[in-house]
Order: C-alpha cells, then sequence, then structure tokens
C-alpha cells in the first residue's frame, strides 16, 4: 500500500470508529425512555402502569390476594401522608378503591409528586388503575387535609400462586421545582 | 491525520536524526516510544499518588476508632483511591506498553495516527491536575465511591462538575488511544503479519480498543446525566420525576464490567509473551487464547447486572445474569490451563518477569474462584458489598493487572533502555510485593465473610486483628514500590548493556527481539523480512 | 507429585478448615471471625450450605491447578538441564478442559437456582415490617394488625459508639459493648413467624443486612423492596447498613432482638401504652438547665454527628451550630428548622417528641458559648408545626 492509500484507509477506518463511540454515547441517552417502557412491561424495579379507563374484567371469586397500602415520605417534605386502610383481601377482576390522606402540617403551600412502587417488583405488570394520584403535582394548602383516591384491579391473568402484594406510594417534596418552572 | 510509514520517513529525513532536544521534544512528540514513555511515567506518578490514598485508607483501618481522618474525608480517599488507580495507573501505563510495543511487534514504523497520541496522552495530565484539585473545593472531592451512584453523588458539593468533566477527558483520550492502536494493528502490519500470527499482547489490546470504543461513551453519557440532574431539573435518576436511580446503575455497570475486563485482557497478553519465552516453548493453544479472549469481550457486555443482585430485579433477571456471568469461567480457565500447558515440560528460568508471571497465573486465580462463588447470585446476597468484594477485585487488579504491569517492565525494561535491569534487586522487590500483597489482601476474605461492609472508616472490634494484618501488609507493600522505581531509573541510568536479543531464544518469540536494544527512533522503518515472521511462535 | 498434592491439601484444609470449625458459632470473635455465618433463619442455612459447596469446589479445583503448576515448577526446569519440549497444541485436551469445566459450572447452577427461588418466596408471610433508610439512621412501622400495628420508630447508633467513635475521642472502643453494632432502639420481632421486610428509603441508597439472616437488599427512595426472615432462635442479632451513603454509612448498625411470641405479644402492648402515656404533659414549665441537661441527651444522639459535639460543624459540608446565625436568631426560625429541615439537614418532626425538640433547642441556643439566655417550652413546639 502506498502512503497516500494508507492514509485514506486509516481515515476511513478511523471514521467508522467515531461513529461507533458517537452511537454508543447516544445509547446512553435512548436507553432512559427505553428502560422505562420496559421496565414497566415486565415490572421491573415494582414500576407502576399509568392509569387507564375502567374495563370488564371477569371476576375470579375463587382468589383472594391480599394487597398492602403503604405510604412514605421522602426527605423532609413536612406532609403526613396515609393509607385510609392498610389491607385489603381482593378478588382478581373486581375493582377497588383505597383513599390515601395527606396533610400539609407547615405555613407554606406545597407541591408534591407520589411514586407509587409494588412490591413484589413482577406483580406489578398485574396491577391496573382506573383511578390514581401518581406522578401528577399535588397541591396542598397550609395545614389541610386532602383525600386521594386510588381505584384498581387486579389482572384476573396474574399468577395462580400469587397471595400477597404491596403497594406503595412515595411523596416527593417539589414546591421548589414547581416554582420555578411557573416563574 | 499524519501517517509516518517508511516512505515518509525518508521524505522527510530530520525524522531519522531521532528526538529534539529538551522539554519541548515531550510537548509536541508523536514519536510511540516517546508517548509511550510518558504514559508509563504517568502511570508509574498516578500508582504512587493512589498508593498514598490507599495508605490513608489503611492507616485508618489499621485499628477500630477514628485515628487520623474524619469519615468524609475518608469516603473522597476511597473515591479517588479508585478512580486515579483505574484511569490514572492501570489504563495508561497499559497505554504506554500498546505505543511503546505494538509497532514495534507488528513491523510497523510508529502508530498510525502519531498526532492524535500526542493528544490523547496530553489530557490525561490536565484531567488529573482537575481530579486533585476537587479535594480542595467546597465540599471536598466526590464522596460516594467511584461508581458514583446517584442520589448520594448528588449531595457532592462544587466538586460534582468537576469530577465529571475529569470523566469526559478521559473518556476522550481513551477512545482517542483506542482508534490508533485499532487504526495501527488492521492497516499498519508488516507484510506477512497475519492476524493469526499477531502476539496475543497485540490482540488482547485490539479487543480491549473495541471494548473502551463501545464503552466509554455510555459512562460518559451516564455522568452527563448525572449533571443534567443535578443543575437543569432532569430526572433520569430521581424518582421524583419519574427517573430510577438504578438506571444509573445499569449504565454504569454497561460500562463497569467491560471496564475490568478492559484491565485485565492486555495483562492477560503480557503473561501469554513472557510464560512461552522462559519455558522455552511456544505459547500452547494460540487458537484457543485468541478466540478465548474475544469470548471473554463478548461475555463482557452481557453481565453487568452480576454487581446489582441486591437491588430487587426479578428473579428471572437474578437467574440470566447468574448463568451467564458463571460462563466466564470457562474461557478463564481455557486461559489458566493454556498457561500451565506452556509450562509443562518446558525448561523453565525463574528471571523477575517470569517470577511475577507466575504469582500472576497464581494469584488471579485466587480472584477467579472468589469471582465464580460471587457469581452465584444468593451467595451473592451475602458476600456484596462486604470485604469479600474489596479481597476479590483486588486479587484481580493488583496480583492481576499491578503484577502484569511489573512483568511487562522487567522483560521489556532491557529493550527499551538497551541496559539490563538489577536482577537482584527485582527479585528483592518481587519477593517483598508477593509476600505483602497476600498479608494485605488475604485476611480482607475473611472478615468480608464474617460481616465487614466496605466503604466504612471504622469497625466493630472482632474484625480488629485481620485489619491490623492487613494495614502491615499494604504497608510494606507500598513502600516495596520504591525498589520498582529505584530499578527502572538505575536501568535508564545505565548498566550491563543488553543485547538484541536480551532473553535467550527470544527471537522467536516476538519481531521486538530482532530490534537493537533500545531500538532505533523509529522502529521498522523497513518492513522486516519475511522469514522471521513465518518462524515466530 | 504426590507429596506435593498432600502438602497442599493439608495446608488448605488448615486454612479453610478453622473457618469451617467456626461456622457452628455464629459471628466468631477476633481470629475467629473467618467464614459466613451459618445463621439463624432457613434462608441463611441454604445459603451457607450453598457457599460451603462452591468453596469446597474451588478448593478442589485449586488443588488440582496448583498441584499440576507447582509439580511443573520443580520438575521442567533447565538447571535440571531438561531440554525444552515442542508441542503447542492438542485439540482432544483443549476440548476437554472447556467442556469439564462447563459440566462443573452446571453442577452448581442447579442448587444455586433452588435457594434463590427461595429467596423470592415472601407469599405467606405473619407480618410485614417497613424499613425505612434515612441519612444515618433506620426507621421501623409494624403494619400487621394485632402484631404491633401503630409502632413506628427510628433506630441509630447508641450513644457511647457513638461517644468513642468521634475523631480524637481518646475512647478505647474495645471498652464499648457491641461498639459500632448497637442501637437505641433495637427492632424487636417475634420468633419463628415469617416476617416481610419492606424496604425503601428517605434520601439516598442504604441496604438493609443482617448477615445471620442470610442477605441484604438495597433501600432505594420512591420504591419498594422486599425480602423475608424467619428467625427459629431467639436472641439478638447484629448488622449494618451495607451501600454507602455518606458520611456516617459506618454507623447506622441494625439491632433485631427476636423475642418468643409471647414476650413479643406483651412488649407490643408495652410499647403501644408508652406510646399513650408519652404524650408530653404540655401544661408543665421547665427550668433553664433542666431544659439544658435534657437538650445536651438529645444533642449527642441526633445532631451531633454531623454538627459535632461542640456545635463546630465541618466547614463546607455541615454548618457550626457555635456561633450560627440561626442559634442566635429569632426563636421561630430555629424551632422550624429543626422540625422541618432544610437540604441536607432531616426534619426531626416525627423524630423528637415536642419536649425533646424544645430542649434541643433550648440547649443549642445556651450552649457552645452561644449564651443566649432565652428557653423554649414544650408547650411552645406546636405552634411551629
Amino acid at each position: 500500500m502506498d502512503n497516500k492509500e494508507l492514509q485514506k484507509a486509516n481515515a476511513r477506518l478511523v471514521w467508522r470508529i467515531v461513529a461507533i463511540a458517537v452511537l454508543m454515547f447516544g445509547l446512553g441517552f435512548a436507553i432512559a425512555p427505553y428502560y422505562d417502557a420496559v421496565c414497566s412491561y415486565f415490572g421491573i424495579s415494582g414500576r407502576v402502569n399509568e392509569a387507564s379507563s375502567e374495563q370488564t374484567m371477569q371476576v375470579d371469586a375463587s382468589r383472594e390476594i391480599s394487597v398492602e397500602f403503604v405510604s412514605v415520605v421522602n426527605g423532609q417534605m413536612p406532609l403526613k401522608f396515609r393509607a385510609e386502610t392498610s389491607k385489603l383481601k381482593v378478588n382478581p377482576g373486581q375493582y377497588y378503591t383505597v383513599n390515601y390522606f395527606a396533610e400539609n402540617t407547615s405555613d407554606k403551600k406545597l407541591v408534591g409528586r407520589a411514586v407509587p412502587s409494588i412490591s413484589p417488583a413482577w406483580l406489578s405488570a398485574f396491577l391496573k388503575k382506573a383511578e390514581c394520584f401518581c406522578f401528577s403535582e399535588q397541591e396542598f394548602e397550609p395545614h389541610k387535609e386532602r383525600k386521594m383516591p386510588v381505584r384498581f384491579v387486579i389482572d384476573p391473568a396474574v399468577q395462580a400462586d400469587a397471595k400477597e402484594m404491596t403497594l406503595s406510594y412515595t411523596f416527593f417534596d417539589i414546591t421548589e421545582k414547581s416554582q420555578t418552572i411557573k416563574n | 491525520m499524519s501517517v509516518a510509514t517508511h516512505d515518509d520517513a525518508h521524505a522527510h529525513d530530520h525524522h531519522d536524526h531521532g528526538p529534539a532536544k529538551g522539554f519541548m521534544r515531550w510537548v509536541t512528540t508523536t514519536n510511540h516510544k516517546d508517548i509511550g514513555t510518558l504514559y508509563l511515567i504517568t502511570g508509574l506518578i498516578m500508582f504512587f499518588v493512589g498508593g498514598a490514598m490507599a495508605l490513608v485508607i489503611r492507616a485508618e483501618l489499621f485499628e477500630p476508632g477514628l485515628q487520623y481522618v474524619d469519615p468524609h474525608f475518608f469516603n473522597q480517599m476511597t473515591t479517588l483511591h479508585a478512580l486515579i488507580m483505574v484511569f490514572g495507573a492501570v489504563m495508561p501505563a497499559f497505554a504506554g506498553l500498546a505505543n511503546w510495543m505494538i509497532p514495534m511487534m507488528i513491523g510497523a514504523p510508529d502508530m498510525a495516527l502519531p498526532r492524535m497520541n500526542n493528544w490523547s496522552f496530553w489530557l490525561l495530565p490536565f484531567s488529573f491536575v482537575m481530579l486533585a484539585s476537587t479535594l480542595f473545593m467546597d465540599g471536598g472531592a466526590a464522596a460516594a465511591g467511584w461508581t458514583l451512584y446517584p442520589p448520594l453523588v448528588l449531595q457532592t458539593g462544587n466538586a460534582l462538575p468537576f469530577t465529571v468533566f475529569t470523566v469526559h477527558l478521559l473518556g476522550m483520550s481513551s477512545i482517542m488511544a483506542a482508534i490508533n492502536i485499532i487504526v495501527t494493528v488492521f492497516n499498519m502490519r508488516a507484510p506477512g503479519m497475519t492476524m493469526m500470527k499477531l502476539p496475543l499482547f497485540v490482540w488482547t489490546w485490539v479487543i480491549t480498543a473495541f471494548l473502551l470504543i463501545a464503552v466509554m461513551p455510555v459512562f460518559a453519557g451516564a455522568v452527563t446525566m448525572l449533571l443534567t440532574d443535578k443543575f437543569f431539573g432532569t430526572s433520569f435518576f430521581n424518582a421524583a420525576g419519574g427517573g430510577d436511580p438504578v438506571l444509573y446503575q445499569h449504565l454504569f455497570w454497561f460500562f463497569g464490567h467491560p471496564e475490568v475486563y478492559i484491565l485485565i485482557l492486555p495483562s492477560f497478553g503480557i503473561i501469554s509473551s513472557i510464560i512461552p519465552t522462559f519455558s522455552r516453548k511456544p505459547l500452547f493453544g494460540y487458537a484457543s487464547m485468541v478466540y478465548a479472549t474475544g469470548f471473554i469481550g463478548f461475555l463482557a457486555f452481557i453481565v453487568w447486572a452480576h454487581h446489582q443482585y441486591t437491588v430487587g430485579m426479578p428473579i428471572a433477571g437474578e437467574l440470566y445474569f447468574t448463568y451467564a456471568t458463571m460462563l466466564i469461567a470457562v474461557p478463564t480457565g481455557v486461559k489458566v490451563f493454556n498457561w500451565l500447558a506452556t509450562m509443562w515440560r518446558g525448561a523453565m528460568t525463574f528471571e523477575t518477569p517470569m517470577l511475577f508471571a507466575i504469582a500472576f497465573v497464581v494469584l488471579f486465580t485466587m480472584g477467579g474462584f472468589t469471582g465464580l462463588m460471587m457469581s452465584i447470585s444468593p451467595a451473592d446476597l451475602q458476600y456484596h458489598d462486604t470485604y469479600f468484594i474489596v479481597a476479590h477485585f483486588h486479587y484481580v487488579l493488583v496480583p492481576g493487572a499491578v503484577f502484569a504491569l511489573y512483568a511487562a517492565t522487567y522483560y521489556w525494561l532491557p529493550k527499551w533502555t538497551g541496559h539490563m535491569y538489577d536482577e537482584r534487586l527485582g527479585q528483592l522487590h518481587f519477593w517483598l510485593t508477593t509476600i505483602s500483597v497476600n498479608i494485605c489482601f488475604f485476611p480482607q476474605h475473611f472478615v468480608g465473610l464474617a460481616g465487614m461492609p466496605r466503604r466504612i472508616p471504622d469497625y466493630a472490634v472482632q474484625f480488629a486483628e485481620f485489619n491490623a494484618m492487613s494495614s502491615v501488609g499494604a504497608f510494606v507493600f507500598g513502600f516495596s514500590q520504591l525498589i520498582f522505581a529505584y530499578v527502572i531509573y538505575k536501568a535508564i541510568q545505565g548498566g550491563e548493556k543488553a543485547t538484541s536479543e536480551v532473553w535467550e531464544g527470544a527471537e522467536a518469540h516476538g519481531l521486538e527481539w530482532h530490534l537493537s536494544s533500545p531500538p532505533p527512533y523509529h522502529s521498522w522503518t523497513e518492513a522486516p523480512p519475511k522469514e522471521i515472521i513465518s518462524d515466530l511462535h | 507429585m504426590k507429596k506435593t498434592l498432600q502438602l497442599l491439601t493439608s495446608l488448605w484444609s488448615v486454612i479453610w478448615g478453622v473457618a469451617y470449625a467456626e461456622t457452628g458459632s455464629g459471628t466468631g470473635v477476633g481470629w475467629g471471625a473467618l467464614n459466613l455465618p451459618a445463621g439463624a433463619t432457613p434462608l441463611s442455612h441454604d445459603i451457607h450450605d450453598l457457599h460451603m459447596t462452591i468453596l469446597w469446589i474451588c478448593v478442589a479445583i485449586g488443588v488440582i491447578v496448583y498441584g499440576i503448576l507447582v509439580y511443573s515448577l520443580i520438575h521442567h526446569r533447565k538447571s535440571k538441564g531438561v531440554e525444552p519440549a515442542k508441542f503447542h497444541e492438542n485439540t482432544k485436551l483443549e476440548i476437554l478442559w472447556t467442556i469439564i469445566p462447563f459440566l462443573i459450572l452446571i453442577a452448581m447452577a442447579i442448587p444455586a437456582t433452588k435457594v434463590m427461588i427461595k429467596v423470592y418466596d415472601t407469599d405467606k408471610s405473619d407480618m410485614t415490617i417497613k424499613v425505612t433508610g434515612y441519612q444515618w439512621k433506620w426507621r421501623y412501622e409494624y403494619l400487621t394488625d394485632g402484631l404491633g400495628k401503630g409502632i413506628d420508630f427510628f433506630s441509630s447508633l447508641d450513644a457511647k459508639s457513638n461517644e468513642a467513635r468521634q475523631l480524637g475521642s481518646k475512647i478505647d472502643p474495645t471498652t464499648v459493648e457491641h461498639y459500632l453494632l448497637n442501637v437505641d432502639n433495637p427492632l424487636v420481632i417475634p420468633a419463628n413467624k415469617k416476617i416481610r421486610i419492606l424496604l425503601t428509603a428517605a434520601d439516598v441508597l442504604h441496604a438493609w443486612w443482617v448477615p445471620e439472616f442470610g442477605w441484604k437488599k438495597d433501600a432505594i427512595p420512591g420504591f419498594v423492596t422486599d425480602g423475608w426472615i424467619k428467625v427459629e432462635t431467639p436472641g439478638i442479632y447484629r448488622g449494618q447498613c451495607a451501600e454507602l451513603c455518606g458520611r456516617d454509612h459506618g454507623f447506622m448498625p441494625i439491632v433485631v432482638v427476636v423475642k418468643p411470641e409471647a414476650e413479643y405479644k406483651q412488649w407490643v402492648a408495652e410499647q403501644l401504652s408508652k406510646k399513650e402515656a408519652n404524650k408530653v404533659d404540655l401544661s408543665k414549665t421547665l427550668t433553664l438547665d433542666e431544659l439544658n441537661a435534657k437538650g445536651k441527651e438529645v444533642y449527642a444522639a441526633n445532631c451531633a454527628a454531623c454538627h459535632m459535639p461542640e456545635g463546630e460543624g465541618m466547614a463546607g459540608t455541615f454548618p457550626a451550630i457555635k456561633g450560627s446565625k440561626v442559634a442566635l436568631g429569632p426563636i421561630a426560625d430555629h424551632v422550624k428548622l429543626v422540625l422541618h429541615g432544610k437540604a441536607a439537614m432531616p426534619a426531626f418532626k416525627d423524630q423528637l417528641n415536642d419536649l425533646e425538640t424544645a430542649a434541643v433547642v433550648t440547649y443549642q441556643r445556651n450552649g457552645f458559648g452561644n449564651n443566649k439566655g432565652n428557653s423554649v417550652q414544650p408547650a411552645d413546639i406546636q405552634a411551629y408545626k
């Protein structure tokens, strides 16, 4: 190979490799939404599907699954957050409503966002919600309590050996963030 | 991009007069040996810097209670020790060896992209100065471990953007080095030097270079997301905004697992060069060595989540990653068996490079065993984040990667300098290092199994004896490395003249032994004769 | 060859034999702390057995590999005048040493899979406890009716360890009982009940680990993970946080007291009645000295880790209390900061009762040479909540 040809061949190879590197950098970012999709599909990390409209399902009265309701407040948010019932025995296919209550214990208006999580995580694909207060911004006036209902159903397609699951909501304080966005 | 070839060298005959003089020679150099030397010296300096941090850690852990440093500073030390050893010591040292040896081994005059070579080196000193400066910033350096897991890493003070920028620079540097190596090996081989004739060191580096190109950008992307989460309101890893901190762990280990192979594959290549020379026998199973390396490189991409068995993956995920990880034992075993078969019925002598190579085989295998134990996910629920893990990865990285670097240095130092090194000091260095490294890391298996978590500055009193032992080993190990530095200095200054072959019968094991010691400034200005290449084994 | 092998075998069995002998007695002490504890739950026994199986397989492979290596190193030396052989491949041998390890791996994967399935079987639990990781303490909430529902408390490093572990404390850790492995309020659970542990975190990642229960799991803010334990023998079990969570990661131990069922029920009743009784008498007015004395205790347990025992803080990370604007400024801002937190400062409204809050604020305003001279009464606190 003479010198010019070699230079050309080198340059070609360099650009090909650089293309791989750029592609991999982009892939990292592309994975984020893809990861969300995969996780909610398979229920990895206990992600919960977004609320969807109510469907009629075959109620399976022969099976009972006990669902626990858990509330968590992240960090230092001045919020009293609880579920009205701590445990409910449910039949797959039947819709239920459970209320969560949150009280702002501070003198300032609060904006929060609740993130749901299900444990064991692989059951999350079977918990379908018709009404939910998750992911959207929730405003709390000072020293006021608010009722937030969750309406859900367990898909009758759930594995036969599923007996227990936990639905948890974690409230995050996004007061500062939402104010900067508004301003 | 300029290309140095044999025609080129004749066209610009000032090239033939050797290096320019003075400081500017090193700043502007595009010569593969000069750049190799710069990389190797940087690696050695950073090895001492990272080592000093390790000694701060071991001094604090010498006895229970806090004696010397605040826990927050301790966490900065563990973080920087790891980042500096991985990116500052081992990776530059391997890049230095690649720069020095690859053109000589494949019959080329220089690297394919000499100017890019200069840039990729000179990014390093700046990034390490920046990383070190974070120690003096408000809130101190990053203290979340080298894995930089959010949300903890987002509590870092002013150091966060600088740490992230350091990672970007280091990533760019290693990607440029990797590009250079691939282009050199693919396009600059002498006639007759086919891919299946390449020395294993070259092969392992080519696979390493591909790993680097595939995963460094992913790491750069992940730390960029940390930065936007902290300063620009994104929520990649923030549950409040619909993100997930575990996503970072997946991205990190998608980089991190191949990264550990980036640190070990070139070592396999070095050991595969040294054992045949001192056994006076051809390497056993050359082809299976190449395939095994390729297979390890492939597996590197599909086993990452074995670092995350405790995050609560679905059981199918746990089991998949368990099986895939266990598979790594097969090609790694093939390598160890091949080395044993190379030594079998050889005529061995035990000069310092061979001693380090044998210690590598023994101690790396130890690390392999603990690695196999950790691949079993239910058992790892106990091992995870304990000193057992610390012992495991130090066994593969210190008597693994670092011993391979010692072996390589002793093996090629006479070639580089033209002088034999001091064999008695080399052997002293070997024995002190090998004994102390085991005193340092072996007891860590025990305290880890007995329940000592990693990354803690203070511990319950039942772990005191083994920790004291470990600290003594660490200090002996650390100070023994001064002998190593002195041996190198002495060989550069002078000593017994080395022949071009250096080691008895070495000519049969590689093209580098056909060049004078020290070799000419431009390695193979004329392609080596085909007969030499076809006689290599 | 035989001799070498024997030598190696005996060496390995000495090292690991000691380790093995120790396992029966749980977490050993001193030189005896060598191996995984056999543990106190069905899972921990299984995991321990699995660990020992893999360990012995590795030892066996090690003996063979190192045996061959040592034999070769002794006999195939140039100084013995041997002529090097010329062989460099042997397809049959190479296939053999690819397939045999593969078969060994399959043999290891089968028991591993069985144990993992068991680890994930959290069904049919008798009770649930929610565990939340905070920087740097644990919170335990009992969720099951009749088995402690309503009990909710924080658990942090005990005062003695905390005092001894300060930099330059001059206290010998060996004189502190269960140094770094003791807490103020341990988790109490009944023996022989299957307990589901729900894990989450309020700030950064943590991991809940008691070695004798056989597993650890990460606590992730915004997500809930779980695991189960069923402890066979009543007793006290100790563990630590296992995921780096910041400055005091090494100082948030876990202590679990396992009681027989009857004793457990008694404990639950006591806790619930204490909770009632603990409601602070807000009508009482305390003297400055009383408040300062109480406040000093509360400070040592809750504030000293970051703000330092002498209130000097840590430059750049944790502000000083000594001479601080907050401690010397308006009482309202000071109390609110303690109750609701700010940035890295946690909210203490759920952790301290009104008396403790009033006392610690008073102490901070009067200790460390701040000498404001004013006090805050428990009855005042409610107004700021």
